[in-house]
């Protein structure tokens, strides 16, 4: 019954749904807690284990200090809720309910970057990677397919780490599921990286370009040895990095894989230098912020001259 | 017979004020002074389920030190009843002690959060309960919290759904020294009650008194003990 959902999700969410509700039948470590977002999705697991899948109402400090709790009574939380609500609003007890109390949980946000992209800004928090990479310990999905979410989500309700699981509406038409940097399309004139939804623009943009292309649907920590392999198959150490988040969240990361190397960085994703005051769709969010592919092309023929 | 070395045998609470001043080097009445004192002494000497030796027992009674700051009257007590050696007190604050400022669980042993930042234990401590409740461990949680501590918005969500969802085994005690800048109009008693809590107020230097509010009956309800005790003299500016 549960299974037949799973070879169909039609969304990641309803993947993620479909997975925990099913992981909680046989693994009694396993606890949810909510803040009304998903709850009703949740309701028939609530009504099969209620003192493990738990609503606490709009009450997201309590989620996740909640959510530390149980972990530190020997449990393996799930906290889920829309990513601002998750990240941002809760930070610091995302710092020091997990974090600081040296404990474990998955934090799965939905609505990653500009899904919410008529919601406005209130909806949308293109810096909770960002957020996130500021905290020592986590390890941060960023799937690009609904098909990739359940490996990477029964590794971390199995686990006892750290894991930002980041769900998007945003997908792209072929899963990749794997770990670290996947080699999608070999080239000589630089790496691409893709992370999570942004592949097809990605691959659109470089449909003619003589790149390499690697894809990451797991981000922390950063594959500095699949990005090292790749580069020694290329002429000339220029790297893009084309995130579906805040712009060089990750740039960081590659300048320190390359430290020893000359090289060159191009960052690409969610603009850092003012608020974008728009509704409309995902997709115009997107080219708004450079992400689409025809101006990811047009960054690539100039940066790679 | 045989002559013993004199040694100091730490075994109670009149060993506390001069625990305390290893770490403070102040005058034993300013220790005694200190306003969780007396309730960290009855609840470790008489009302928690811990054991130094048996520090990680599954279902032994969590107590969550919320408020964080100034906990030389809690690492006092925890080298009365075992967690500590009494001379690591005369560490505190140095580099390379397990004792600051502000404690930190990963450090000291018996020690169950980190705290500092006001306003994250008692949420922790609804998840905590919440999830020895999922497991059947029958232990306690018990949160101390401060009166100003208690303006943080995160507590009232907890006390809300701490309230609602009837976790009887959390207990939370308010250290009541009249230091919230704006006062708690009808006592801080009020905002437990109203979301249904059992609760009461006490003399929070009275020992007695302490130990029966802790122990009273309280079932399908969370307890709250406002222990109050003298006027803070110290205001944040």
């Amino acid at each position: 019954m549960i299974a037949s959902t799973l070879t169909t999700p039609t969304a990641m969410r309803d993947a993620f749904v479909d997975i925990v509700t099913a992981e909680l039948e046989v693994n009694p470590q396993l606890a949810v807690v909510l803040a009304e977002i998903s709850a009703d999705r949740f309701e028939r697991a609530a009504a099969r284990h209620p003192d493990r899948v738990l609503n606490l109402g709009i009450r997201e400090q309590l989620l996740v200090g909640a959510g530390g709790g149980l972990a530190l009574s020997g449990l393996r939380p799930v906290v889920h809720t829309y990513a601002p609500f998750l990240v941002e609003r809760p930070f610091e007890q995302i710092k020091l309910d997990f974090v600081h109390q040296d404990v474990g949980g998955v934090l799965v946000g939905i609505g990653g970057s500009f899904d919410g992209a008529n919601l406005g800004r209130t909806h949308q928090a293109p810096g909770d990677v960002a957020l996130i990479d500021s905290l020592p310990g986590w390890t941060v999905h960023v799937p690009g397919h609904p098909a990739e979410v359940e490996p990477l989500l029964r590794a971390a309700l199995a686990g006892q780490d750290r894991v930002y699981l980041r769900l998007s509406t945003e997908t792209n038409r072929d899963a990749h599921p794997g770990t670290g940097f996947q080699l999608i399309r070999t080239g000589r004139r630089g790496v691409v990286i893709a992370v999570g939804p942004v592949l097809d623009a990605v691959l659109d943009a470089t449909a003619t370009a003589d790149v390499t292309v690697l894809y990451a649907s797991t981000i922390r920590p950063f594959d500095t040895a699949g990005l090292c392999a790749a580069l020694s198959g290329v002429d000339r150490a220029d790297v893009v990095l084309v995130e579906p988040y805040l712009r060089g969240t990750s740039a960081h990361q590659a300048n320190e894989a390359l430290s020893e190397v000359p090289h060159r960085l191009l960052s690409l994703g969610v603009r850092r230098d003012e608020e974008l005051r728009a509704y409309g769709t995902p997709a115009e969010h997107a080219a708004a912020h450079g992400l689409d592919a025809r101006t990811i092309r047009a960054a690539l023929d100039t940066f790679l001259g | 017979m045989q002559v013993v070395a004199v040694t100091t045998v730490i075994s109670g609470y009149a060993d506390l004020p001069e625990l305390i001043g290893r770490m403070t080097g102040d005058e034993k009445h300013a220790a005694v002074a200190t306003s969780t004192l007396d309730v960290l002494w009855v609840l470790y000497d008489r009302v928690l389920r811990v054991d130094p030796d048996r520090p990680d027992d599954p279902d032994r009674d969590r107590f969550l030190l919320s408020k964080g700051h100034a906990p030389m009257a809690y690492y006092a007590v925890l080298a009365v009843k075992g967690f500590l050696r009494p001379d690591e007190l005369d560490t505190w604050a140095t580099f390379d002690s397990r004792l600051g400022h502000h404690p930190d669980r990963a450090l000291v042993p018996g020690v169950e959060i980190g705290s500092g930042s006001l306003g994250h234990g008692l949420p922790i401590g609804v998840g905590l309960a919440l999830g020895l409740r999922a497991q059947g461990r029958p232990c306690r949680v018990v949160v101390l919290v401060g009166d100003a501590e208690l303006e943080e918005g995160s507590n009232h969500e907890a006390i809300q759904v701490a309230g609602r969802l009837g976790l009887d085994r959390l207990t939370v005690v308010v250290v009541d020294n009249a230091s919230a800048s704006l006062g708690w109009p009808g006592g801080v008693a009020d905002r437990f009650a109203r979301e249904g809590w059992a609760g009461t107020t006490v003399n929070g230097r009275d020992h007695d008194a302490l130990y029966t509010a802790f122990t009273r009956d309280h079932p399908g309800h969370p307890l709250a003990v406002v222990a109050a005790v003298e006027p803070k003299e110290y205001r944040h500016p």
